[in-house]
């Protein structure tokens, strides 16, 4: 079973899916730049949920991390923010397992779950919850047809592969490269042996981990892939206009370009 | 898939990103071969290593002096004397080793006080192995001494400047690390903390501080203690001289172990107050380190255990005077043991610990750790210890000289010596 605005996302053409961590630096300015991703082209919007231990993250997500919390995010303000958010495209929300747990009680994480679908959210992204102790939260997904999805890293073997393709909904993540998020300048070659392994499996494959350009985007799909992830890139942006103290509209504007330049990028792998 | 229990009733678990999970998998199947079936002769080597290279065993000292000012058999673990200088070189050692059986060709390690460091770093530098160290930078400038240690033997250090830069963030960048380089890299995690089978591996190379106790007190005391009273940050020094005291360790079969005797030793988990007990939820201040005192249940670097955090789940910035003992968990497994009224949290501030610091140092002529001096500042209170007491000594206290007389100039304490010797 898997959330139909997300089946749809990837129903025609490749997905681009764009990642900010919300409250990026502060609320208002983030409900702009999380807008900007969906006019920029955005099929879905993978929006994080900042958590002080990010251990899958690298520098630059790491230090939009920093900045939300700093700016006041909490649970409570990202179920707000998802609910002021005017965008109509799918939103995953991106988070790490200890805050979904303490939203939960003895019955485990099925509040959370049931508070997210209330403001408008339609799936999951957990990076430190493997198969092993995804069940609680896959049920209650199931409960509410919210989609879980799982990260395949270059070190899944095929065991594991199948585990995680059986839990999945929604698509895989897969993760392009070994370590922590962050931009590269070139596409890892781990990424086309893993979307070869993968080309039999019915679900569709999103790749991140690396990817900053067009031309990244269209080589990923051109190899196969269904939908391309991209965060840091996005992020450096915001980084940058926080550290000029821009006005809001100007990393609003390069945000939506970078966005258009990656969707037309995977729209050409695709051809 | 490997069958080892990865919980410790409600805790513990493997909560890490899927790029480490077949690390994870080949860990717990080389721990489960090689620590717990002893393939290979590897814990033979371990032990015969443990004790060549470091000096074990480790004396068991009656406290002539504490005993008589308190009025009871105080007896010392001597854990500062293993080489190094603390009890870490158990686990570092232990799992150093068993890199190399894997055939792992990098080591890399966190550390908060320097102490699992430079453990680390001497075991890698002993076994030949590449060795690099994450500490956080406000331990490096706490820890100058430690950080030359490490550099001495041939690590490198990679301070971390996320965050506070103590203990919390050098585990998440030595995860980080790990996250990128799993395929020919172990991870030498410095306490009973992390996914399983950390916590049961570090706890299994650390049990041969309770298993020397226990002979040691039959040979020169009779019988078994009263009461055992360990520090506690992670964990690793207490489960260690707890382990075989309780029943749920797998080697607690060992010939010599009588579990009705056992029950009836107290265990004391001696954790940092720090300044208070209070927290500061608005700043995300919790400033002690008390999580099995104060804690709520949460799931921290791999682990579900107790947790300095607030009502959302953001973990808290923790403190102690001693860096050792500046961590926002603790291990699952006494969490539970906590749970279970096995072990029993108590706390001391960090006035206390150093008063006890400069108490035991002028009383015994043992200058502890910080860390340890938290454990001999419980002493002085009121709780029902029985009488005879083992006290583990986890560390030396000569990384910690500079601290302790910062710390200690700032705080009006009766018993601290003056440095007007250097007074022109």
């Amino acid at each position: 079973m898997s959330n139909p605005a997300i089946d749809a996302a990837f129903a025609d053409e490749p997905a681009f899916i764009p990642y900010l961590a919300a409250g990026d630096p502060s609320y208002e300015a983030s409900l702009e730049y999380v807008e900007a991703l969906a006019r920029g082209g955005a099929d879905i919007i993978e929006l994080g949920l900042p958590f002080s231990e990010p251990i899958a993250e690298g520098s630059t997500i790491q230090n939009a991390i920093v900045r939300s919390l700093q700016g006041g995010m909490t649970v409570g303000r990202y179920f707000e923010f998802v609910t002021d958010l005017d965008v109509d495209v799918p939103v995953v929300c991106m988070t790490y397992y200890n805050l979904i747990y303490q939203y939960g009680d003895e019955s485990g994480p099925e509040p959370f779950v049931r508070k997210a679908k209330s403001v408008g959210i339609d799936g999951f992204v957990v990076p430190d919850l493997p198969a092993e102790e995804a069940d609680p939260l896959r049920e209650a997904c199931d409960r509410h047809g919210l989609d879980l999805v799982f990260i395949v890293a270059p070190t899944t073997d095929d065991e594991r592969l199948d585990r995680l393709v059986s839990l999945s909904s929604g698509y895989l993540y897969i993760q392009a490269r070994l370590g922590v998020t962050g931009a590269r300048d070139d596409v890892s070659n781990e990424t086309t042996s893993s979307l070869d392994r993968l080309a039999d499996y019915d679900i569709p494959k999103a790749v991140g981990f690396g990817i900053k350009t067009g031309e990244h985007a269209r080589d990923i799909i051109a190899g196969g892939a269904d939908g391309i992830i991209v965060g840091s890139a996005l992020v450096d942006i915001i980084a940058e206009g926080t550290e000029t103290d821009s006005p809001t509209e100007e990393p609003a504007a390069e945000l939506e370009s970078l966005c258009q330049e990656l969707k037309a990028g995977a729209l050409e792998g695709a051809q | 898939m490997p069958e080892t229990d990865t919980t410790f009733g409600d805790y513990g678990g493997q909560y890490v990103p899927e790029a480490l999970m077949p690390a994870i998998e080949e860990l717990t199947d080389a721990y489960e071969r090689y620590v717990l079936a002893n393939e290979d002769g590897f814990m033979d080597e371990f032990r015969e290593r443990i004790h060549d290279f470091g000096g074990r065993p480790t004396p068991l000292q009656r406290a002539d002096n504490l005993s008589e000012r308190y009025d009871r058999d105080i007896y010392l673990k001597r854990e500062d004397l293993l080489h190094g200088g603390a009890h870490k070189l158990n686990n570092a050692l232990g799992q150093v080793l068993l890199a190399k059986y894997m055939g792992k060709e990098r080591i890399i390690a966190e550390t908060g006080a320097g102490q699992h460091g430079t453990a680390t770093a001497m075991a890698a530098a002993h076994l030949d192995m590449p060795c690099e160290i994450y500490m956080g930078r406000r331990d490096v400038n706490r820890q100058r001494p430690n950080v030359f240690r490490m550099r001495i033997n041939g690590a490198e250090v990679n301070p971390v400047d996320i965050g506070r830069g103590t203990l919390k963030e050098a585990i998440s960048e030595t995860m980080r690390d790990w996250a990128t380089t799993v395929e020919n890299t172990h991870y030498v995690i410095g306490s009973i903390v992390g996914p399983a089978p950390f916590p049961a591996m570090v706890r299994d190379f650390h049990r041969i501080i309770s298993e020397e106790t226990r002979r040691q007190t039959r040979e020169q005391y009779g019988r078994l203690p009263d009461s055992v009273v360990a520090c506690a940050g992670g964990g690793s020094n207490t489960m260690g001289i707890f382990a075989d005291f309780t029943s749920d360790s797998p080697f607690s079969t060992a010939p010599d172990s009588n579990t009705d005797a056992d029950e009836d030793v107290s265990l004391f988990a001696v954790e940092a107050g720090g300044s208070s007990l209070d927290v500061d939820e608005e700043r995300g201040v919790a400033p002690n380190s008390a999580s099995l005192s104060t804690g709520s249940e949460g799931v921290l670097h791999g682990a579900r255990t107790k947790l300095l955090q607030n009502t959302d789940g953001q973990i808290m910035e923790s403190h102690s005077v001693s860096s050792g003992l500046d961590y926002a968990g603790v291990g699952p497994e006494l969490a539970k043991l906590v749970d279970d009224d096995r072990v029993t949290p108590v706390n001391v501030d960090d006035d206390a610990a150093l008063e006890a610091f400069h108490r035991f140092s002028q009383e015994e002529g043992i200058i502890p750790a910080l860390e340890t001096a938290h454990a001999f500042a419980f002493l002085e209170t009121d709780a029902d210890l029985g009488e005879f007491v083992v006290v583990n000594v986890s560390g030396r206290g000569d990384k910690d000289l500079e601290a302790a007389l910062e710390e200690t100039a700032k705080r009006d304490l009766p018993n601290a010596p003056t440095m007007e010797v250097f007074d022109e």
